[in-house]
């Protein structure tokens, strides 16, 4: 357990409610220095209620938010802290040397406005007007909002949403570089493979609860799930009867199997069908991760009830 | 929990005071940048321009050449005031409307803005606005209408142009924060263009039916008039109950609207 020196931002016991509905319902959430934390969630989740709790948009009805150790309302604590918001639309008619210009103007010690420009790789956006953009290019230049005033810890709301393959990854790269210069980061996102690539730590939250905190492979492993497949006569609903086995089914010549036993499992089989084929094993990935712990929600909120 | 708090406080390198100069700096950059994105945006400075400089060439210059100068002066007044009252109201309550929806003002309050830059931002655009305003009406009047004004009378109508977009700043900026989005220009122009109307902007008041009359006081656009006229030297007497009626006026607006937008955003 690191030292609470270390702790950039906090959430304890946090708790919002927007008249009847319960967005957050006691919510415990802690960053470290230099640490990339991924939120996760389906919509709803609480994820932005959270961050806005952290960013002093809105104040808990119960338990705290804290920055820097202060309250996040508190100008001096957000003094180091970056944004880049999903549905933020900024003045089309101002150029992004102008707006890189202006954010930067609110810090005490901001990046020069061309290396800001260099990380976040916009140094041939400069002079357009921001309304002139595409999409992606608008988010790139979002980004280079975010992280111009030099914070020590930024946050990220969806910023790969709308963005291609090619730009997301530009995007990744400069989010690692960010926090190997020591730098924190809180992101949101609905693309697992995103959380999966850059994310030391990961927080699934569904309906106002976090359900889980870990890492990548923590959270991983608590879906002990292996997925094989093969070319095989086999009948599907046979194998489903094998001991260990939590699903199997055919899908066109093949035979899809979930299983929390692959070992012993892919014995049988081989053992089975010697005319078996192409045969794929795979560690069940963050996805089914995903999906197993949100499936779970009803059951949460019938304990609630 | 206390003892927590205090260790995590005391153990945080102070590195984020802010030099004065900077904290100056940053009022000035919001003020720039709110100025050049609409001095750059023709469909909010366009209307803003044309209307009272039109109408005041058609009715105060054109058609009215055989009436004799003092109809110029005075429509100058009345232009010049409807001139004004634009910038604030639509500077400050379809900016404000849009950009509450639009969520800019929920990214500039997660920023480290300086508090209150945002709205002083605007008003400086809605002052330098209005300035432009008078500067052209007036460019007008003494150049092609011929109206008579000394150094003193010009200057001070110029200072009630920008000065008088306050009380339309603070009435705006209570409509921004009652309308969300696309809705406000509508709203906007529905009490812009009635007000003016019924504070004589358009036709004098005394050409006005006896009720309308006695309700002009309650319009500040009312008051701004009577005290531009006095200016000009067309009305004698209370000047200085026009303006404290005006200060009152933006005081009142002004505060419901910085309580609503702190409690709702």
């Amino acid at each position: 357990m690191p030292a609470t020196s270390d702790v950039v931002a906090r959430l304890s016991a946090a708790v919002k409610r927007y008249g009847p509905l319960t967005a957050l319902d006691g919510v415990d959430l802690v960053l470290h220095r230099g640490e990339l934390l991924a939120v996760l969630g389906p919509n709803g989740a609480g994820k932005s209620t959270s961050i806005s709790l952290l960013l002093g948009l809105i104040r808990p009805d119960g338990g705290r938010a804290e920055l820097f150790g202060r309250d996040p309302q508190q100008i001096d604590a957000r003094r180091r802290i970056g944004v880049m918001l999903q549905s933020a639309m900024l003045p089309i008619t101002l150029r992004v040397t102008e707006l890189l210009r202006l954010v930067a103007s609110y810090y005490p010690n901001p990046r020069p406005l061309q290396e800001s420009a260099a990380l976040a790789g916009i140094g041939d956006l400069l002079q357009r007007p921001y309304g002139k953009l595409s999409g992606g290019q608008q988010r790139r230049v979002q980004f280079a909002l975010a992280l111009c005033g030099r914070p020590e810890l930024v946050f990220l709301d969806e910023p790969t949403v709308g963005m291609d393959i090619d730009a997301r990854q530009k995007l990744w790269a400069a989010m690692r570089a960010l926090v190997a210069e020591g730098c924190s980061v809180v992101l949101t996102t609905h693309y697992l493979e995103e959380a999966e690539a850059l994310a030391q730590r990961v927080v699934v939250m569904g309906k106002g609860r976090v359900l889980s905190e870990g890492s990548v492979d923590a959270l991983r492993a608590q879906v002990p799930l292996t997925r094989i497949r093969c070319v095989t006569d086999l009948d599907a609903a046979t194998v489903a009867n094998w001991p260990q086995v939590a699903v199997a089914e055919r899908d066109g010549g093949r035979l899809r199997i979930s299983t929390s036993a692959a070992e012993s499992v892919l014995r049988r089989l081989l053992d089975a069908d010697a005319a078996l084929s192409e045969l794929e094993v795979q560690r069940a990935g963050l996805a089914e991760a995903f999906t197993e712990l949100t499936r779970d929600e009803p059951a949460i909120e019938q304990e609630a009830a | 929990m206390n003892a927590v708090s205090i260790s995590t406080a005391s153990n945080t390198p102070v590195v984020t005071s802010m030099p004065f100069r900077r904290v100056l700096g940053a009022y000035v950059a919001e003020a720039r940048s709110e100025c050049l994105r609409y001095m750059r945006n023709p469909s909010f400075m366009l209307p803003i321009l044309l209307f009272p400089t039109m109408f005041y060439l058609l009715f105060g210059i054109v058609l009215s050449k055989s009436e004799g100068p003092d109809v110029a002066r005075y429509l100058l007044v009345s232009y010049g005031v409807f001139g004004v009252m634009s910038p604030g109201l639509f500077g400050f309550g379809v900016s404000l409307a849009l950009e509450r929806d639009g969520g800019l003002l929920t990214y500039k309050r997660a920023l480290p803005m300086p508090p209150g830059a945002y709205l002083l931002g605007k008003m400086l655009m809605a002052m330098l606005a209005a300035a432009v305003v008078i500067l052209l009406l007036l460019a007008m009047g003494l150049g092609l209408a011929h109206v008579a004004l000394t150094v003193r009378q010009a200057s001070l109508l110029v200072l009630m142009g920008v000065l008088g977009v306050l009380p339309f700043c603070a009435l705006g900026m209570l409509v921004g924060t009652l309308i969300k989005g696309q809705g406000a220009p509508g709203a906007l122009n529905l009490l812009y263009l009635p007000m003016s109307f019924l504070s004589g902007l358009w036709v004098p008041l005394n050409q006005l039916p006896k009720a309308l009359q006695q309700l002009a006081p309650v319009w500040p656009s009312y008051h701004l008039h009577q005290l531009g006229l006095a200016v000009l030297g067309m009305q004698h007497g209370t000047a200085s109950a026009d303006l404290l009626v005006l200060l009152g006026f933006t005081a009142v607006f002004f505060v419901i609207a910085t309580r609503r937008l702190r409690r709702y955003g």
